[in-house]
């Protein structure tokens, strides 16, 4: 099998997505004609009806029949949505009530006029946007289109016909929908025109005649079925993509736009969508970022042409670069690009010349194996080429004040070296201006340094060089010096100029790299949802000069979006709203976008690929527009922020299983080692009782007394048992709040030792603590009752008869309470694991949950001190507790009177 | 003299019912607050015993309430850990605490001493237990009959303690009485005095028999019969 009959994974990856994207999302049916009056909305409403007549749900969300009789007729009877009304400066106009045909949900909605521009104050400005909104929900839309309404078409028609079009949509929106053609010959057209049977309005009646010519309506009528036409080759070429079959296959081409703010750049990427069309070619629209700071003007047509780029189908990229030529090739080729097109350059400039060719003839000479299209572009509205001193970038007044400032300061202190030095002072005095110039340089811009070099020039020829206060230059010399000036100051205008744009461009993307850094250094260091989101507010807030809020949905309910309490913008219940479409369109919206664009905030949804995750909305507090750069960045700092929360909620998802997991774990051990403990007293108590229930009466009394004392041992051991579970339940759920006071140490093994006196009834308890130990600071119950843990514990692990030691001391700060036995010891593989909870010495005796000693660790340590085992070297255990001595409050001492006698 | 047992755990009831009836107690039974209080109006009982835990208020308001017009002995029953509950109720003027589980022995020990405190001890005027003997009139402490030198605040830590002699006694109520509502949380206090006390008077300091800790709550007096 050759390569050439393969099909390329990618473009087959494609086309599934694409197939799999369209079954959850709407169809579209475009009903195109080349002009009014052709019948396109009859045609839909015909076809509507069909739909409607084999059971689908069909509803009109907005169809306009301009009160055509047969039309009417058709419309009637299909169920409708109201309309919403606008009231726009005091007309009421309708519009498509989006949220009603959204809620009502029908399987096929009918949407005439594509190409409608919405009333101000609708959701999106246009009525497509309104359609791909109901395609994303799942409704199939029926609509209907003039060819002249298309993106890519308009100027064309613009340019034969002479009419400019504004309402426009792009052919992006034509993509993935089905074309169905509703064509009439021209003379028909022209008759029904005649008849009065296409409503026109009022205004257009009078362009009507003039552009409804019979070589007009032909031309349009070729565009239409062309179009039609490409649609049905684009369908034919994926379907035969899809499924394998050996056809024309995709060119590989690949598509390369360059864009710039100029108004010429509109008009190359349509240029560049028709060719890819043809080509069935992906392409891309760069921008190449020179560095120049863009006036305001320049700034929003550059917005405007890259989002017309995105609309017309372009991927967009933008990037960084002191050359544009290397730039656009740089890019070029790390896409894989096979074509550049770039606009015919108006005519050539000497400076180009001087740089070693136009950019376009170097582009031609770099660009290797690439193409490149040279596209005369038309431009869609009169612009005046820029005069070079426009292009000179803006310099502020205060920079005109320091260049002018310098040079009336040299020249102040020239006329005193003149007066110093005497006599022909004037080529001294030409190099102390050029010193000034090259001083100033590095301040100001062009035009200042431009003033400056001329000033100097006219300053020191008029007042240093002889003839004295004359323009006039007697020598050819002179005449060079006076040439020189320009120059040099030219040059070094243009050099200084050039290494200013660079700094400020370096600067810039350092102070982006930076704030990005930053962002992402604090956002590693939140420990929490709510920790992250105060520092993404405070970045957001600091970087953009923006107020911010950020919005999650709720965890449980409906999910609704709940704005994070610590935001610093407060959001209206309209903007609110903005923010749960972006939310559940995972679309930005609100100010500067499409949708919604009257708000005050712009929302952006923070979308990684599991899903939309909230909605950060912010309102600059200057007002201004954020230029492109600073969205790119916010765009970077989102996608930053997306993947942390995302990152931090699976984590903190993950704790809880874990956690879910322990406690899991923890209640099966608990199951398994307690429900013994439990049974086995619970079964000694009911045997024994019911024993004793069945002996006689006076019967033999000292089993009597055997079966009671078993009966009392066993509750004790389960009291015993129960009294740990609860004291591990506390520890657990941090219910354990030591109540720290000064307490007296041989009072606490006093205590614990009593309390455990029926455990060691048959060892040998010996107690040694030290004389004049201090009070210790300790919660006297939780000490007692671990003291008597480990009392118990001894008891139990060692033979009866051996010796128990209890000792206290001090040393090195601390209480040491030990607890020594004189059994077999503890396995050394043992020991670390001690302490665990539900641990038990493998082979010691039955009875014992292997808790005592975890509790008495968690008592201890809550208290700050520490425990620890260890094996004696003669035999035994020894197990330590230390506290930390404190310095015990002063209790004033009395003297000792003999009481009696005495009296008060 | 009449028992009534605030409980509503009806094998406890039973149980004690056995218990008191055995040691010469007329027995009334209320297994809620509401009847416990009623049945206290109505009965005059010699003694109560109210388990903390009840079904439709706090035990802890019970004894508040009680406590506003009859001042007999109140013995609480408890479980552990709930230390707070225990000095809360004998703030509220329990007389003693009983935990569960708990013996016959120890809960009528504890009803004994809390009715002796109610009778009129005009003829209390010499104090003895074991062998320690305080005559409270001519300020004489003797232990075997050996005289013993307390200062000044020992020797109101130990009045104040034979004068509620077998009744437990929390440590802010020593402190306030002994040294002062001043010194309410100084318990430190307490614990050096309580240890001269025990220097003093105790046969074995390091195993005290006379001065019993009640840990968490305060120090009990133990009433010793015999003059072993």
């Amino acid at each position: 099998m050759s390569d050439d009959h393969r099909p390329n994974p990618d473009a087959l990856l494609a086309a599934i997505h694409k197939e799999e994207a369209a079954k959850r999302r709407g169809r579209l049916k475009v009903f195109l004609g080349m002009s009014p009056g052709v019948g396109k909305t009859y045609a839909m409403l015909e076809a509507a009806r069909r739909e409607l007549a084999s059971g689908c749900d069909v509803v009109i969300g907005y169809v306009e029949t301009h009160g055509r009789k047969d039309t009417d007729a058709l419309a009637e009877g299909l169920p409708q949505v109201p309309r919403r009304s606008v009231d726009y400066r005091g007309v009421a106009l309708t519009e498509m009530d989006l949220d009603g045909v959204l809620a009502r949900h029908p399987q096929l909605a009918l949407v005439d006029e594509l190409a409608h521009t919405n009333a101000a104050g609708s959701r999106h400005p246009k009525r497509y946007q309104d359609v791909r909104e109901l395609l994303d929900a799942g409704i199939d839309v029926f609509t209907t289109l003039n060819v002249q309404h298309v993106g890519s078409r308009a100027e064309i028609v613009r340019e034969f016909s002479g009419a400019t079009i504004q309402e426009t949509v792009p052919d992006s929106v034509l993509d993935d929908a089905e074309i169905e053609l509703v064509d009439l010959p021209p003379g028909e057209l022209i008759k029904r025109l005649g008849e009065g049977k296409v409503y026109l309005g009022d205004r257009a009646q009078a362009a009507a005649n003039n552009f409804f010519r019979v070589g007009n309506l032909n031309a349009l009528r070729e565009l239409a079925l062309r179009l039609a036409a490409e649609h049905v080759g684009q369908d034919l070429r994926q379907f035969l993509s899809a499924r394998q079959i050996a056809g024309p296959w995709k060119t590989g081409q690949r598509l390369l736009v360059a864009i710039s703010p100029s108004p010429l750049s509109e008009s190359m990427a349509r240029w560049t969508r028709r060719l890819a069309d043809n080509l069935q070619a992906p392409w891309l629209a760069v921008y190449v970022d020179l560095g120049h700071t863009l006036s305001d003007a320049e700034q929003t047509r550059l917005q405007s042409n890259l989002a017309i780029a995105r609309e017309l189908g372009a991927e967009v990229i933008t990037t960084a670069g002191q050359d544009i030529v290397e730039a656009l090739l740089r890019v070029a080729r790390q896409q894989n690009v096979t074509q550049i097109i770039v606009g015919k350059p108006a005519g050539q400039r000497l400076l180009d010349r001087l740089r070693g060719g136009s950019a376009l003839g170097r582009l031609i000479r770099e660009s290797g194996g690439i193409d490149v299209h040279c596209v005369r572009a038309e431009a869609t509205e009169p612009t005046r080429p820029r005069r070079f001193w426009q292009r000179v970038p803006h310099s502020s007044q205060k920079q005109y004040a320091t260049a002018a400032i310098t040079i009336g300061l040299t020249t102040a202190l020239n006329f005193a070296l003149g007066n110093w030095a005497g006599h022909d002072t004037a080529y001294m005095v030409s190099l102390v201006y050029l010193l000034a110039l090259l001083g100033l340089a590095p301040f100001v811009g062009r035009g200042p340094m431009l003033l400056a070099a001329a000033a100097s020039a006219l300053l020191w020829d008029f007042f240093f060089l002889p003839p004295l206060y004359t323009f006039y230059i007697n020598s050819v010399q002179d005449g060079l010096m006076f040439g020189m000036f320009f120059v040099v100051a030219l040059v070094l205008g243009q050099l200084t100029s050039r290494l200013r744009a660079q700094q400020v461009a370096e600067r810039e993307r350092e102070e982006r790299a930076t704030a990005l850094y930053l962002l992402t250094r604090e956002l590693a260091e939140g420990k929490d949802i709510a920790e992250l989101l105060g520092v993404v507010i405070r970045q957001l807030g600091d970087v953009f000069k923006s107020d911010v809020a950020v919005l999650l949905p709720e965890t449980e309910g409906e999910g609704e979006l709940i704005p994070y309490p610590f935001g610093t913008l407060d959001l209206s219940e309209k903007e609110a709203s903005v923010a749960g479409w972006a939310f559940r369109n995972a679309k930005p919206a609100g100010r500067t976008t499409d949708t919604l664009p009257s708000s005050e905030a712009l929302h952006l949804p923070l979308v990684t690929p599991t899903g939309c995750l909230g909605v950060i909305a912010l309102r600059p507090r200057d007002g201004r527009q954020m230029s492109l750069q600073q969205r790119n960045l916010l765009d970077s700092f989102l996608r930053q922020i997306a993947l942390v929360l995302d990152r931090q909620q699976l984590s903190e998802a993950d704790q809880q299983a874990k956690l879910v997991a322990e406690s899991e774990r923890l209640g099966e051990t608990l199951l398994n080692s307690v429900s013994h403990e439990l049974r086995t007293p619970i079964a000694i108590i009911s045997n024994a009782s019911a024993s004793l229930n069945d002996l006689p009466t006076e019967a033999e009394p000292a089993l009597r007394r055997t079966l009671t004392k078993e009966i009392h041992e066993a509750s004790l051991r389960l009291n015993r048992l129960v009294r740990n579970l609860l004291d591990i339940t506390r520890l657990e759920s941090g219910h354990v709040k030591p109540k720290m006071e000064w307490c007296d140490v041989s009072d606490l093994v006093h205590v614990a030792l009593k309390a455990s006196e029926k455990e060691l009834a048959r060892h040998n308890v010996r107690t040694n603590i030290a004389d004049k130990l201090p009070l210790v600071k300790m919660d006297f119950v939780l000490m007692e009752q671990a003291l008597n843990n480990l009392l118990v514990n001894a008891a139990a692990y060692t033979p009866p008869g051996t010796d128990v030691e209890v000792s206290a001391r001090a040393e090195n700060g601390e209480l040491v309470l030990a607890v020594v036995d004189h059994g077999p010891g503890i396995p050394s593989d043992s020991l670390p694991r001690l302490f665990e909870k539900f641990y038990r010495v493998p082979g010691s005796p039955a009875g014992g949950t292997g808790l005592g000693l975890s509790i008495v660790k968690q008592f201890v340590e809550t208290q700050g001190g520490k425990v620890s085992a260890r094996n004696r070297s003669g035999s035994g255990a020894e197990i330590t507790i230390r506290l930390p001595l404190g310095e015990p409050p002063k209790v004033e001492t009395e003297s000792e009177p003999a009481l009696a006698g005495r009296t008060e | 003299m009449i028992a009534l047992v605030i409980d509503d755990e009806i094998q406890l009831r039973r149980l004690l019912r056995l218990n008191l009836e055995g040691a010469g107690y007329k027995v009334f039974e209320a297994p809620s607050g509401q009847e416990g209080l009623a049945e206290a109006a109505q009965r005059r009982p010699d003694v109560v015993i109210l388990d903390l835990g009840l079904p439709d208020m706090e035990g802890l308001t019970v004894l508040k309430r009680l406590r506003e017009w009859s001042r007999v002995p109140v013995i609480v029953l408890t479980v552990r850990d709930r230390e707070a509950d225990k000095i809360a109720a004998l703030d509220l003027g329990a007389d003693d605490y009983v935990t569960k589980p708990f013996s016959t022995g120890e809960l009528l020990a504890r009803l004994r001493a809390a009715q002796r405190h109610t009778q009129p001890t005009a003829e209390a005027s010499v104090f003895r237990s074991g062998n320690l003997e305080v005559d409270l009139i001519k300020r004489v402490v003797t232990v075997k009959n050996a005289e013993v030198k307390l200062t000044a605040t020992e020797y109101a830590l130990l009045r104040f303690f034979v004068q509620h002699a077998g009744k437990v006694l929390t440590q802010k109520h020593i402190m306030r009485e002994v040294w002062g509502p001043n010194y309410e949380g100084q318990t430190h206090y307490l614990r050096v005095y309580m240890s001269h006390l025990r220097e003093k008077l105790e046969a074995d300091p390091a195993k005290p028999e006379l001065f019993i800790t009640e840990p968490g709550i305060g120090y009990r007096l133990v009433v010793k019969s015999d003059g072993g």
